[in-house]
């Protein structure tokens, strides 16, 4: 199931894809759109794949087969590293340098000539709230704090494609809603972005959801459909219905 | 380049940051100099060995230093990310070896100045001494960076000190002349880089000008460019 409301040529197209990770196929046929402009919510509950995937998408992924075509491009093609910014799950940083030399060097990484660093750097940590803490070194933040230096890292270059793998994991509410706000603002100025997450509240503000179970699509719809197709009260308990459904369809087949 | 330069940059941030690896670098060669120089104090130990060790040194520190701190990288994930960003391999091996050189550069002065202070008698010209203890270190980093590619944890990164530059250090010439040693392992040392970093120190210390240790200097550059192609090939874009 294949689905692209907007039309045009999506920013990331998967097809047939397999990857072999520890000598099992960990992700096997999936079929998957990633529509240009939006927010793309990559659900599923822990080992369904989703870094794995967005590894693939960012070309670091190794033994994989079928088509992953990013901005028109094959997958890790050299010119897509100045369009597509990657955050790693765990926090991908410099820790014995200051956040300020981190993102300096990330500016200078992505092609920030050297006069408009400094704006750069001040812009993205604004962006992220990290405001104040430019001169302090990486390892003495806090976990919250360090996985958003990350990010602001991956936001240096204004990539127009962002692949966040869990950047909201270990933030507070108030932070949560505040970087949500940015991934709404990114996208209404043409960015997609594609971002992993296994907390289900944060579903409602993508305007597409993929959900993975065992390296496998389960869904792919938006998150009123959700709702609706599973009467479910919130996000939550309807990931779970359909979790729960599509693991007694996997069971009835294999009978 | 200018992502090399950026890279090497960042390197050297990160060392300015850790002035106790910046104190064992420069300090700890001019202990186990003075060591010797003290022992062996009245006699010519030190103005025949002293180049050596000048050379020696530093290789065996940049190498340590070098493999841990691509391990790191490495492990950390930040590889990974620099993977996804327009940084080549060649910027990548290039920018760490500029910045260990840089302070190989700062450890060749101080060590040879140091020797020379407690007595060191160097026949040939102090400044090819130093010339060649500068690319002693920056083998040294080069072959780490290489090594740091077969090393899975720092349990193995460790080992591969005494697996790739012990066999290097016994068949160098320095316990034994090379021309007394078996054939077989006399045909080994010649294909070893440490063999012509220790001869040219040799001959230096017997007066050799520069026409003399040119080959041997050669052949050293000729390893340090195979270390960082090697370095580049082995550091894989896309893992499992
Ligand atoms: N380096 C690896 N080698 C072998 N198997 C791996 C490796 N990394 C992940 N896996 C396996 O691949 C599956 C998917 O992992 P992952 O993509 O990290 O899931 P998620 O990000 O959804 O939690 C899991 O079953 C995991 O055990
Ligand atoms: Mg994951």
């Amino acid at each position: 199931m294949v689905n692209n409301p907007a039309g045009g040529e999506p920013a990331i197209r998967v097809r047939d894809l397999r990857i072999e990770r520890g000598g099992r196929a960990v992700i096997d046929g999936l079929d998957v759109d990633v529509p240009a402009g939006s927010v793309v919510g990559l659900l599923g509950p822990s080992g369904s794949g989703k870094t794995t995937l967005m590894r693939a998408v960012v070309g670091v992924q190794d033994r994989v087969t079928g088509t992953v075509d990013v901005l028109g491009l094959p997958a890790g093609a050299p010119e897509l590293r100045r369009r597509v910014g990657y955050v790693t799950q765990a926090a991908s940083v410099y820790t014995d340098l200051t956040v300020a030399q981190n993102l300096g060097y990330f500016a200078a990484l992505a092609g920030v000539a050297p006069t408009r660093r400094r704006d750069t750097v001040g812009r993205v940590v604004a962006e992220v709230d990290l405001g104040g803490h430019e001169k302090q070194v990486v390892a003495t933040l806090s976990g919250g704090e360090r996985s958003r230096v990350s990010l602001a890292a991956a936001l240096v270059g204004d990539p127009e494609l962002l692949v966040l793998d869990e950047p909201t994991v270990g933030l507070d509410p108030v932070l949560r809603r505040d970087l949500w706000a940015l991934f709404r603002e990114l996208s209404r100025t043409g960015r997609t972005l594609l971002v992993s997450s296994h907390v289900m509240d944060e579903a409602t503000q993508c305007d597409r959801l993929l959900l993975m179970r065992a390296g496998g699509l389960v869904a792919d719809l938006t998150p009123e459909e959700l709702m609706q197709q599973t009467g479910a009260p919130d996000a939550e308990r309807a990931f779970l219905a359909l979790i729960d459904r599509s693991a007694g369809a996997t069971e009835g087949t294999a009978r | 380049m200018n992502l090399t330069l950026a890279t090497a940059g960042r390197v050297l941030d990160q060392l300015r940051a850790d002035h106790r690896t910046i104190a064992l670098v420069l300090v700890l060669p001019c202990l186990l100099i003075g060591l010797i120089a003290w022992m062996f104090d009245g006699t010519p130990v030190l103005d025949q060995f002293g180049p050596m060790l000048v050379g020696l040194f530093p290789l065996i520190v940049m190498f340590l230093v070098t493999s841990v701190a691509t391990l790191r990288e490495r492990q950390s994930g930040t590889l990974e990310r620099l993977m996804t960003t327009p940084v080549r391999k060649g910027d990548f091996v290039a920018g760490y070896a500029l910045a260990f050189a840089t302070l190989a550069l700062f450890q060749s002065l101080v060590v040879v100045g140091f020797a020379t202070l407690v007595g060191m008698d160097v026949a040939g010209p102090l400044g090819l001494v130093i010339v060649v203890a500068l690319l002693d270190a920056v083998l040294g980093c080069c072959l780490g960076l290489a090594a740091s590619a077969l090393a899975r944890s720092e349990f193995q990164a460790v080992q591969m000190m005494p697996a790739i530059l012990f066999p290097q250090l016994i068949t160098c010439g320095l316990l034994m002349p090379r021309d007394e040693m078996p054939q077989v392992l006399e045909w080994l040392s010649r294909v070893f880089p440490l063999t012509y970093a220790i001869e040219a120190m040799q001959g230096l210390a017997a007066g050799d000008q520069w026409v003399d240790i040119r080959g041997a200097v050669g052949v050293i550059a000729l390893f340090i460019v195979g270390a960082v192609a090697l370095g580049v090939l082995t550091l894989p874009r896309r893992t499992p």
